[in-house]
């Protein structure tokens, strides 16, 4: 940044705008823009701020749909096009991606206070790093001159042609003061373009914003009444005499924030790992333990297993413990849980597999073992066994005898076995031993090992390896 | 998949693993809104993108999250977001900004049940406006199916590249089970650091240059930015299509599914082989570009094809379009949140396979 200021002959073209624009189709010298519009105005505050603060390729400029669409054709900085309304959530994504760059996001009254309404007020109130120049005609340029959310009360336009009726259409919505409600914007302010006056006060607020953005402070928004001699059916003087008569008194031309003095908390972007940690960082670095494969009884080689019970009885994590046992010995292993409103009808079930091959299906339909820890999943499942599998059932809870007459019908009285051991939500470990215990598809050493795993508070471990074992040996008891 | 290193693998959501395997693509920024089931992504994305140097914003909507993904990958960073059915409804307009300015962007569904509000049950009814396109225009998205925990992160990572590589939005569609369903996952390295992007605008001297943008007022501007797209598609479609056979080589009926469906499939093919049916799986992992030839090129040996959707009928026509008329082609699909069991599919394979050769 140069320390003394530079002076520029009267008239110069500011740096920040292209010398030409080739951009444009035909006339490569002149903007788009009507005879005694305000955006080129506006354009010429903005890019002296540019130039002046010495931000030309930090910053980014958002154009909107509407007449402004094409303020990428006059500005040298770098250019994004958004969709209608949509700006801010673009500069977000800027801003947030590029933690140095300048947003501006630019944007007119259809584009800001209409369609794009949520995405301003929202990101006004995260407090995103980004300018926001909200140009107020009071109408649709761009498309032929309709109604906007900031048209006056009795103003013709095409979509209002006996004039806005505020009983049908609303009145004319003061973006600045909405915007002002919030915490987070540092400085809100409306100026004008109504005479010299009142251009060399809306310069001031220009720079003052671009200036909060370069200090990395928060977010700004200048609202700037302006004309559209095209819209409104004026000549241009005509035109800023009535920004001056009529816009004016509806919006008041105030500076209703300015935290800009104040320190503020900001949210900074962490620092990111380095490489080699980043697997820890994620928690995905690699800790499983192998363990020697059990040899089960062929009957039980590739297990389709479904687990229920009321929830709280550890239904999904006995499930969980059985696939990251089958895992950690090698098999391919699938768990499904039972999700959305199922889940908070108080009962719980899942769906295990455990196989030599690659699993088909997750959904366990034909299960080969039922765990039920209670009488109504033993009526909900039985019926799906395959003939010859296994009902392993939790015989504290389930005092009814089961309907099928063809199922290998195992008990272990798991809650009470738990409630010896100190607390009866063990009971679910206590089935998980069992089935290793009986079926010996998983071995002793390979259930305590997967608590590591599964069980986050290390002071429950002690009592979950006494439940698994106690299970282990009431299953292989079973068996016989 | 390719990127698997061998690692002892952890037993994890799909939905998470999806997560990580971002992360490990490099991507920088996650922009999402809640819904089920999806939402266990932007959970994961919450807890997980800060503490990997990222970004993560609870975006206003769906319109918001995917115009800040716009604006993401207009800075040139990874960045990507997560939805369901009707928030991918929303999000249209901006997946069509983003194939105009051609931005790459990866945009997961895991797809529930409709049409409205519908339910959460898996679904893959989001085929015609995902695969399809569901946004304005003359575009076409890449779009990866994946049917495993593994395959959420590995295609994941391939969405990234894929994305990148030809500057377009990228799709990764599965379903709530897929999403919800634990399963050993082998993480890979992090890829090496990414280059910058020349042609985004990253805020700086050399980049200052650059525009993002998908206006062309001219019409034969227009028209040859569309010419553009249209050969970077056929690129596409020569270059990325993935599929996946079981027991093909000497299959006389085919059956095709993908995702959650095509797992179905295999435990009813491998039942059916035990009931001595020739039959064989083809599951799509690419939905777009579709492989159409891999499909044609099989039909040519076989009697009749039956495709398996969780709809009303979707992918089925891509099927009927790949083969032309040379087999006949069936359907069965559930809806709802309704997924058939091994011996439903079974059984639909049995009585198509009673009506016998072509």
């Amino acid at each position: 940044m140069s320390s003394a200021p530079v002076y520029k002959p009267f008239l110069q073209r500011a740096d920040s705008f292209y010398d030409t624009f080739q951009r444009k189709s035909g006339n490569k010298e002149v903007t788009h823009y009507c005879p005694g519009c305000g955006h080129g105005e506006l354009h010429k505050m903005m890019a002296e701020a540019i130039d002046d603060l010495d931000i030309r390729d930090r910053t980014v400029l958002i154009s909107p749909v509407g007449c402004s669409v094409f303020a990428y054709y006059y500005f040298d900085v770098g250019n994004v096009q958004a969709a209608h309304g949509r700006a801010p959530a673009v500069g977000t994504g800027v801003q947030r991606s590029r933690p140095h760059s300048i947003v501006i996001s630019y944007q007119g009254d259809g584009d800001l206070a209409a369609i794009g309404l949520n995405e301003i007020l929202q990101a006004a109130n995260r407090g995103e790093k980004m300018v926001v120049f909200f140009v107020n005609n009071a109408i649709y340029g761009m498309t032929g001159g309709q109604m906007a959310p900031t048209t006056l009360p009795g103003m013709r336009t095409t979509t209002t042609p006996l004039g806005r009726d505020p009983r049908l259409a609303g009145n004319p919505m003061r973006m600045c003061e909405l915007v002002a409600q919030l915490e987070a914007p540092i400085f809100v302010a409306r100026g004008s373009l109504a005479s010299p006056k009142e251009m060399k006060r809306t310069r001031k607020l220009v720079r003052k914003a671009m200036e909060m953005q370069v200090e990395g402070k928060g977010f700004c928004f200048v609202e700037v009444l302006s004309a559209c001699p095209t819209g409104w059916g004026m000549t241009p003087v005509d035109a800023q005499q009535w920004i001056e008569d009529k816009l004016t008194p509806h919006f008041p031309l105030e500076i209703f924030v300015d935290k800009t003095d104040q320190e503020r908390l900001e949210y900074v972007t962490p620092e990111s790992p380095p490489r080699e940690k980043l697997h820890e960082v994620l928690g995905i670095e690699a800790d499983t333990k192998t363990m020697p494969a059990a040899n089960p009884d062929p009957a039980h080689a590739n297990p389709r297993i479904k687990v229920a019970g009321f929830g709280g009885q550890g239904v999904l994590l006995l499930g969980l413990g059985l696939a990251q046992c089958g895992m950690m010995e090698g098999r391919k292993v699938a768990w499904l849980p039972s999700y959305g409103p199922e889940m908070r009808g108080g009962t719980a079930h899942c769906h295990v597999n455990i196989s030599e091959d690659e699993i088909g299906s997750p959904l366990v339909s034909r299960p080969t073992v039922l765990v039920a820890m209670n009488q109504p999943s033993m009526e909900k499942f039985e019926g799906e066994l395959v003939p010859g599998a296994l009902l392993l059932l939790n015989d504290s809870m389930v005092p009814g005898q089961p309907s099928r007459d063809d199922v290998d019908v195992v008990r272990v009285r798991a809650t009470e076995m738990a409630e010896d051991l100190g607390n009866v939500r063990a009971a679910n470990m206590v089935m998980l031993g069992a089935f290793a215990g009986y079926t010996g598809a998983l071995n002793l050493e390979t259930c305590l090992a997967s608590l590591d795993t599964l069980i986050k508070r290390t002071a429950l471990i002690d009592l979950n390896r006494k439940a698994i074992t106690a299970g282990f040996e009431a299953g292989r008891k079973a068996r016989g | 998949m390719s990127s698997s290193l061998k690692r002892p693998p952890l037993l994890i959501k799909g939905n998470e693993a999806i997560i990580k395997g971002a992360i490990l693509a490099g991507c920088k920024t996650f922009f999402g809104y809640p819904i089920t089931p999806a939402s266990e992504i932007a959970e994961a994305a919450a807890r997980d993108f800060p503490a990997a140097g990222g970004t993560f914003i609870q975006a206003e909507s769906e319109t918001a999250s995917i115009n800040m993904v716009y604006g993401a990958a207009s800075a040139g960073v990874r960045t990507m977001t997560a939805s369901s059915g009707p928030g991918i409804s929303l999000m249209q307009e901006g997946v069509s900004y983003l194939a105009g300015s051609e931005l790459p962007a990866v945009i997961v569904s895991i797809v529930r049940g409709g049409p409205g509000l519908g339910n959460i049950g898996p679904e893959q009814s989001d085929y015609n406006q995902i695969v399809r396109i569901g946004g304005h225009g003359n575009y076409r998205n890449p779009v990866l199916a994946p049917a495993t925990g593994q395959e959420m992160c590995d295609l994941t990572i391939r969405a990234f590249e894929i994305a990148d590589r030809y500057r377009t939005p990228v799709y990764l569609m599965a379903d709530g089970f897929t999403g919800q369903m634990m399963e050993p996952v082998s993480f890979p390295d992090p890829v090496p650091p990414l280059p910058e992007k020349e042609w985004a605008v990253r805020a700086d001297a050399e980049s200052r240059e650059n525009l993002i943008s998908s206006i062309f007022l001219e019409h034969d501007q227009l028209e040859e930015h569309n010419r553009k797209l249209q050969r970077k598609y056929k690129e596409i479609a020569a270059n990325e299509v993935m599929v996946d056979d079981f027991l093909v080589e000497d299959a006389t009926i085919l059956v095709v599914g993908y995702g959650i469906m095509s797992r179905v499939l295999r435990s009813a093919v491998r039942a059916a082989r035990e009931d001595g049916l020739k039959v064989g799986l083809v599951r799509p992992i690419s939905l777009w570009p579709f492989p159409s030839d891999h499909l044609e090129a099989l039909a040519e040996k076989i009697d009749r094809i039956i495709t398996f959707e969780l709809s009303n009928g979707q992918m089925v026509e891509d099927v009927r379009l790949s083969v032309h008329d040379s087999v006949p082609v069936h359907f069965y699909g559930r809806m709802g949140g309704n997924v058939p069991s091994a011996e439903e599919c079974l059984e639909v394979i049995r009585r198509y396979a009673a009506e016998g050769g072509k």
